[in-house]
């Protein structure tokens, strides 16, 4: 660089000043790529670090569903996004990948459950209104396996019970589905505690299974005795006790119900264990029935109408109900030619406990067997009898009865079910009464008595006769003398009454006479004070001037 | 080709800042008599300062495409927006032009810008003298263009200011839209680093051996 040409225009250039040497051992611009590397190497790392799992949720529809924009939920808070819409091989139903958040894996396991979240109105009550501006989304309900999984079927409805909420799940058995469905509320004394969880038809269709979630606290009034009923609607019964109308609450009325107590005298008893089986009853007196633990089937032969008697019908003994007609059948006797209609009762003697004989609370504590003490009894005179239980509704039970005098007869053990003599019933008995009177009357001498009659009014006819000549002849010949009497004595009183009036003389003559007297009294008076001032006087004779 | 005489020829430098020519008087660390500048006969280092540069703004490219650029926050919702999603989004909705001239200006220009400096500088280092014109014309058109390319970021940053009702709807520049930046920063960097004269300076001693 020394030999530059030099050239005459550029005669004038300036030579470039000298700056002080500076160092330069490394080129800082290097720097800027290298925090760009450590900057994306660390926005990858975070990237892959953030991301969660991927699942899949089969459903039968994706309405509302979105890719790339309908959110995973849980609580409400977004734990992640529908990636993919897709189907199954088969286009029967709609498979949604979604990416969860990271923190979502362990919690992935097998009973979690998925469900789209739409408005529902339904069951007395109103959710999801909020998608109805957000659009649908997917809530995400945890479970509590451990088992990992990834693929997972969604539900259709949202289930009403999720897993946060504290309480326990239970299993009714029942005769049919009655008013329930899910949502239908389970209450204890009236407070709703619970829902009906899911419901569903048995395997064999024998009966119904609901799955019952009571809440905490509530769950720990549900213990292996407690019984459930069903309270849907109203409830109405008549049968020989009268008419009764049951209702819940106007809720219940609407939707139906299932309530559960627990006997007030059932043993103390643990909390249930979660998934206990119980029955569902009918209603609520069905329900709270003694556990019949014994129970004895005897059979009854009524002679009279069975009318009015039902399946279910009260057996009493003197007013204890002790057991309920079972079923009523008809036999037709050959020999006999007669029908029969042999009513079977179930007798549940527990119900009686203590009242057979003092120190001996069973009959089994007697020392004698089931059938020597039935037996005991019917010697005794125990006999069946129907009775009306209730006028208005013609409803009829079975009373078990002591009947002194009743015919003898025994109980007919060689049948199935035993057979139990029975006595008539009320309405009989006075049928046969009425009868034996009749028959009475009908062996009466009705002709004789008529003939006797007869004479005894002729008799009494003459007799009237003669009484009526007695009174003649006693109107004749007493009568005008009575009258005679009766003149004189008149014109008697008369004078006497003449004698005594005021004017009359005597009157006159006897008051004069009075007043002489009262005259007389006073002058005796006067002397007699006289004579007491001056006794002297009696003697010395009255002075002239004394006083 | 016409012969010319560049300043190199001639053993004279320009100042960088206010263009005085100046005879070198030592070998290195000079600097301008008027303005004080350092003196260079090229840019120091050019190739390499470009290199750095380019290679920072090839890696932010990938985490710009991949992460979102702007959050929108609304009642119904929230939303994560990356650059292409926003294009998508734009062009199946209907606004195609607007579509276009988003993919244009935030996907096509920095992608072109990067692929040409590569070109430039794989040339100027491999093949001197190689199509000194197009090259030209290609450093050109990268100074040209390079401001227009930050379209998107105006765009999320003047929403994000303006978008702000809370719960109603918030919008929020993503981590994207930095890495977004900062690569059309760093690619005018590289423009800047890159010193155009190399794409000549083979023609002249092509000339030369020519004569």
């Amino acid at each position: 660089m020394t030999d530059l040409p030099k050239g005459p225009g550029l005669s004038g250039i300036a030579d470039a000043a000298v700056a002080p040497k500076r160092r330069r051992s490394f080129q800082f611009v290097w720097v800027i790529p290298i925090v760009a590397v450590l900057v994306g190497g660390w926005l990858a790392v975070q990237a892959i670090l953030d991301k969660g799992p991927t699942i899949t949720i089969t459903f039968k529809t994706a309405e509302g569903l979105e890719a790339g924009k309908t959110k995973i939920k849980y609580k409400n808070i977004d734990i992640g996004e529908v990636t993919a819409l897709g189907f199954t091989k088969d286009l029967s139903h709609v498979v949604v990948t979604a990416e969860l958040k990271k923190g979502a894996a362990p919690h992935l396991v097998e009973d979690v459950r998925f469900w789209i979240v739409k408005p529902r109105i339904a069951g007395g009550q109103v959710s999801g209104l909020g998608t109805l501006f957000s659009g649908s989304y997917i809530e995400f309900d945890r479970g509590k396996s451990s088992v990992p999984r990834r693929d997972f079927e969604g539900l259709e409805v949202a289930p009403l019970v999720t897993g946060d909420v504290p309480g326990r799940q239970f299993v009714l058995q029942g005769r049919d589905l009655g008013s329930h469905d899910t949502g239908t509320p389970v209450l204890f004394r009236r407070i709703p505690v619970g829902k009906v969880a899911s419901s569903e038809l048995n395997q064999d269709g024998t009966g119904v299974t609901l799955k019952i979630f009571v809440e905490s606290p509530y769950d720990k009034f549900v213990n292996p005795n407690t019984r459930f009923w069903d309270v849907g609607g109203i409830d109405i019964t008549a049968d020989s006790s009268g008419v009764k109308i049951n209702t819940e609450s106007l809720m219940s009325i609407l939707l139906g119900g299932i309530a559960f107590e627990t006997p007030a005298d059932s043993p103390v008893a643990t909390q249930a264990e979660e998934n206990t089986v119980f029955l569902l009853f009918a209603d609520r007196a069905l329900a709270m029935k003694r556990p019949d633990k014994e129970v004895f089937v005897f059979s009854a032969i009524f002679s009279e109408s069975l009318r009015g008697l039902s399946a279910g019908a009260p057996v009493e003994f003197q007013g204890i109900p002790l057991g309920e007609v079972q079923s009523i059948s008809a036999e037709y006797d050959m020999e006999g030619g007669v029908f029969r209609f042999p009513v079977e009762l179930a007798l549940y003697p527990d119900r009686v406990g203590k009242l057979f004989k003092p120190g001996a609370t069973r009959a089994r504590d007697t020392g004698l067997t089931q059938q020597q003490f039935f037996d005991h009894l019917i010697e005794r005179g125990l006999r069946a009898r129907l009775k009306t239980g209730n006028l208005l509704t013609g409803q009829m039970f079975v009373a078990l009865e002591m009947v002194p005098d009743a015919d003898k007869a025994k109980a007919d053990w060689t049948k199935t079910p035993p057979e139990m003599p029975t006595a008539p019933g009320g309405l009989q008995q006075l049928q046969h009464v009425l009868a034996s009177f009749a028959k009475k009357l009908d062996t009466m001498p009705v002709d004789k008595i008529g003939v006797e009659l007869r004479q005894a009014l002729q008799a009494m006819h003459k007799m009237l006769q003669s009484t009526d000549l007695l009174v003649r002849r006693l109107d004749n010949e007493l009568a005008p003398k009575a009258r005679e009497t009766l003149e004189e004595s008149r014109k008697a009183m008369q004078a006497a009454e003449r004698t005594l009036a005021a004017d009359a003389p005597l009157q006159q003559d006897a008051r004069e006479a009075l007043r002489q007297l009262g005259r007389a009294s006073q002058s005796l008076r006067l002397l007699a004070d006289f004579i007491e001032r001056h006794p002297e006087a009696l003697i010395q004779g009255k002075k002239s001037g004394g006083q | 080709m016409t012969a010319v005489m560049t300043a190199a020829d001639a053993g004279l430098m320009s100042c960088h800042a206010c263009g005085l020519l100046s005879r070198p008087a030592a070998a290195h660390d000079l600097a301008c008599v008027r303005c004080g500048t350092a003196l260079h006969e090229r840019k120091p280092d050019s190739i390499s300062r470009t290199w750095a540069f380019l290679i920072a703004a090839c890696v932010l490219y990938v985490p710009a495409n991949i992460l979102p650029v702007m959050e929108t926050g609304s009642l119904f919702g929230s939303q994560r927006d990356t650059i292409m999603s926003g294009v998508v989004y734009l062009w199946t909705s209907g606004s195609w032009p607007l579509a276009l001239i988003i993919f244009i200006a935030s996907i096509m220009v920095p992608g072109a810008k990067l692929l040409a400096m590569t070109v430039l500088l794989v040339s100027v280092q491999r093949k001197p003298g190689w199509r000194p014109h197009d090259l030209g014309k290609l450093y050109r058109i990268v100074e040209l263009v390079g401001r227009w390319s930050m379209v998107d970021i105006y765009v999320a940053a003047i929403l994000a200011a303006l978008v702000q009702f809370q719960a109603l709807a918030t919008i929020k520049a993503g981590p994207g839209a930095v890495a977004f930046g900062a690569v059309v920063v760093l690619t005018m960097f590289a423009a800047e680093a890159f010193d155009p004269r190399l794409i000549w300076d083979p023609v002249k001693e092509e000339r030369e051996s020519d004569d």
